[in-house]
């Protein structure tokens, strides 16, 4: 690897900010930036970091009322059918508990290999009686925060720890145009604590650009109302850099992106789209829709800030919350019995206890 | 006879005025012609003074369309709608989740023919985390007319009755899902023996041409299985001509109908049309090619609207008035009591003389009670 220069200004060797146009090499999708991504966080830490990077982990979450095109926007996120929308069955009822499904794809580009898990929510939200469905999502990411706990007691432990936490979780918000319903308030206000929440303005070719901003100011304003924090939060920026590129960010939250997985011909370019009577909307378009911003954010520029404040915040509080709750019982030899985990996974830890430590050393899997 | 009259009497014949000319030469022609073929003519004429009234309800989750509450309905009427009808959805404002129900009405002219158009809109629909028997306010309003209505119709004086049945429900379908939610499967369940309703898949400006169809199909699906029953376009008479025929049986092919609502005109190729500008193209909402606006505004105004009506009348408040009857007798004979038999909705307490027609109604209902009593007992008797 080649030693690390040092330059001047930090940020001329960051990332692209989602601002300028990202490069548009077909098919090119943008994990290598990890790297890059790596490179800076280890300048600021002021020491070498020797990497032999095999595979990154990620998982996400995608959550939101069926039909807002959750599976679609995978697809287009990765460019390969990856992901088969699956529309429940005439006879098949619609499943009364909600369950999750999950589905892990490797996928390499330019000597890195992402390894993505994508879990779905089908029927969050679709019910006539919605109260306490976002308990089961909030019950899946405590159970993996515990199965990485109770690997990490272990006295032999691995040297990687298979990293099965939640690392985002992309809300789609339906495009009403008016504000935010008390369904997603409820939602976030419990997910935001627990999980990198990073809500998204589904479906979006139904709303006019006007509209667009004026939903997208109701919906900050609600998020603001209910001290909701949603990625990426106000109170992890390190310095004054990642204050402005994060704050241009925060100004266009949500994203209002839609989804295809189909080609069309437009001016002789092939382009993702979704081909109507009136025009052609280009996925890939800035003037169109936002997709681009948010795959730019979930991937090229702030994939390894999401697996950090994971891993340092939200599972230390996660950590700290449960290692309080056995604290009544005897030590065992040389290290702490955790009581069983409660069979309600539901608790919220509270608010942030856990502050973000700019030297943490981070050498699990990466 | 008249062909020996004297030329005179034909001049002073043709001088006469054409109305009774044409009379004469009818009855000449005719013996048996009585005249009574001019009877269509004398109810339109009657009808136009008196006017029409058409009460139209809007529900769904997606009934609002980015533009406000009440403006799209009345759009399809080409109705005005004065800017000073306050913004209904700001939710900042909105304290408690519950379904309201507002009447908004407004009077349209065409051509002579006047029009009193009332639009009843149900904000908060579906809204609620928890939505159960979200449809109960809808519910009970409908009922709510229904019950002045029969005891306007039963009442002494009914010279002037205000019709204010709900004569169609328009209920607006989310694009977004696979079909049918169950909040809507509860919603068209509750209402489909009260109300005409007609579903409609709302915002159809984010579906291309086959998701709309594919959904058109699941929808047409899951209204069969779920055993619920929309307003049926009746059939046309065998003996209209094939364009006609042709024209209705599109119409029924395309339900559900896939609307856009927009309250904003735009330039398009020219001209001005109701459009949504959008950055990769305009979505023209009378344009039969992006959506079906017209077709429902065909539907609902140029081709059936008394049939909704008539269905209102002779079928959903008849099955109403029935049920009333029914629960009257059934109570009848399990209390002797003479209290007032119509279910009691709550009302605003009378004034003297109103008190005084209630009790002379109540006199009217208990002599039909008795004699309802009578023919049960002979029925009982047989």
């Amino acid at each position: 690897m080649d030693p690390l220069r040092w330059s001047p200004s930090p940020c001329t060797s960051r990332p692209p900010s989602p601002r300028t146009p990202p490069c548009e090499m077909l098919g090119h999708v943008g994990i290598e930036a990890v790297l890059e991504q790596l490179k800076i966080k280890a300048m600021k830490m002021g020491f070498e970091f020797n990497i032999m990077v095999v595979v990154i982990a990620v998982i996400w979450l995608l959550t939101g009322q069926s039909g807002l095109g959750k599976s679609t926007m995978v697809n287009t996120l990765f460019k390969s059918k990856m992901w088969k929308s699956t529309l429940p069955g005439l006879g098949v009822p619609m499943p009364q508990t909600l369950q999750l499904q999950s589905v892990t794809h490797i996928i390499e580009e330019n000597g890195v290999k992402l390894k993505l898990t994508v879990t779905d929510t089908p029927g969050f939200g679709d019910q006539i009686n919605n109260d306490k469905c976002w308990d089961p999502i909030l019950g899946y990411i405590n159970g993996q925060y515990e199965r990485y706990l109770q690997e990490e007691i272990l006295i032999t432990r691995q040297r990687h720890i298979p990293d099965t936490r939640v690392h985002c979780c992309v809300y789609f918000v339906p495009p009403t145009g008016h504000c935010l319903r008390p369904l997603d308030i409820e939602f976030l206000q419990r997910l935001c604590r627990t999980v990198n929440v990073v809500p998204v303005i589904a479906r979006a070719d139904s709303l006019t650009i006007e509209e667009r901003e004026a939903f997208r100011r109701r919906i900050q304003h609600d998020l603001r109302a209910h001290c909701i924090e949603v990625y990426p939060q106000k109170c992890f920026d390190e310095d004054i850099n990642d204050r402005i590129l994060n704050s241009k960010i925060r100004d266009r939250i949500p994203f209002a992106v839609v989804g295809a997985d189909q080609e069309h011909l437009v001016n002789g370019r092939c382009v993702l789209g979704r081909k109507t009577k009136w025009g052609i909307i280009e996925v890939e378009n800035m003037a169109h829709c936002e997709f681009p911003l948010l795959r730019d954010l979930l991937i090229r520029s702030h994939l390894q800030d999401l697996k950090d404040i994971t891993h340092n915040v939200h599972y230390e509080n996660y950590r700290v919350f449960r290692l309080n709750q056995s604290h009544a019982l005897p030590r065992g030899p040389g290290w702490v019995n955790l009581a069983p985990a409660p069979a309600d996974l539901t608790a919220t830890p509270g608010p942030w206890k856990v502050r973000w430590q700019a030297h943490d050393s981070s050498d699990e899997e990466c | 006879m008249d062909s020996l009259a004297a030329p005179q009497d034909r001049l002073v014949e043709q001088l006469l005025s054409p109305r009774t000319q044409a009379q004469r030469r009818l009855k000449d022609v005719d013996k048996q012609y009585v005249g009574f073929a001019t009877l269509p003519n004398q109810v339109h004429r009657k009808s136009v003074k008196k006017g029409f009234d058409f009460t139209l309800m809007v529900a769904g989750e997606w009934a609002w369309l980015p533009g406000g509450a009440g403006q799209w309905p009345a759009r399809l009427f080409m109705a005005p709608w004065t800017d000073s009808t306050p913004s209904l959805y700001l939710w900042v404002e909105r304290i408690n989740q519950t379904v309201e129900i507002l009447k908004h009405t407004v009077d349209i002219e065409e051509k002579g023919v006047k029009l009193k158009l009332t639009i009843v809109d149900t904000p908060g629909f579906g809204d609620a985390v928890n939505n159960s028997e979200c449809w109960k306010p809808i519910t009970d309003y409908v009922d709510q007319q229904f019950e002045q209505y029969f005891r306007d119709e039963s009442g002494l004086n009914r010279k002037n009755i205000q019709d204010n049945r709900v004569h169609c429900c328009l209920y607006f379908i989310s694009p977004f899902g696979h079909g049918l939610r169950p909040v809507d499967v509860g919603f068209m369940k509750a209402l489909h023996e009260k109300v005409n309703i007609v579903p409609l898949i709302a915002k159809a400006d984010c579906l291309v041409p086959g998701e709309i169809r594919k959904l058109k199909e699941r929808i047409r699906e899951e209204i069969d299985k779920f055993g619920i029953h929309v307003y049926q376009f009746p059939e046309c008479d065998s003996d209209e001509d094939e364009d006609f025929k042709q024209q209705d049986r599109e119409l029924k092919e395309s339900a559900p109908f896939a609307v856009i609502g927009s309250n904003t005109v735009v330039e398009a190729k020219g001209q001005r049309v109701r459009g949504r500008l959008y950055p990769w193209g305009i979505v023209e909402v009378e344009n039969q090619a992006h959506c079906d606006f017209v077709k429902l505004r065909n539907m609902l105004i140029r081709t059936h609207m008394h049939d909704l009506k008539d269905v209102t009348c002779d079928v959903h408040y008849e099955n109403y008035r029935a049920h009333c009857i029914q629960q009257m007798t059934s109570k009848l004979t399990q209390d002797s009591r003479m209290e007032s038999p119509i279910p009691i909705l709550p009302l605003p307490t009378p004034d003297a003389e109103t008190e005084k027609l209630i009790r002379m109604k109540d006199e009217e209902l208990r002599r039909m009670q008795e004699m309802l009593q009578k023919m049960k007992q002979q029925m009982q008797d047989q």
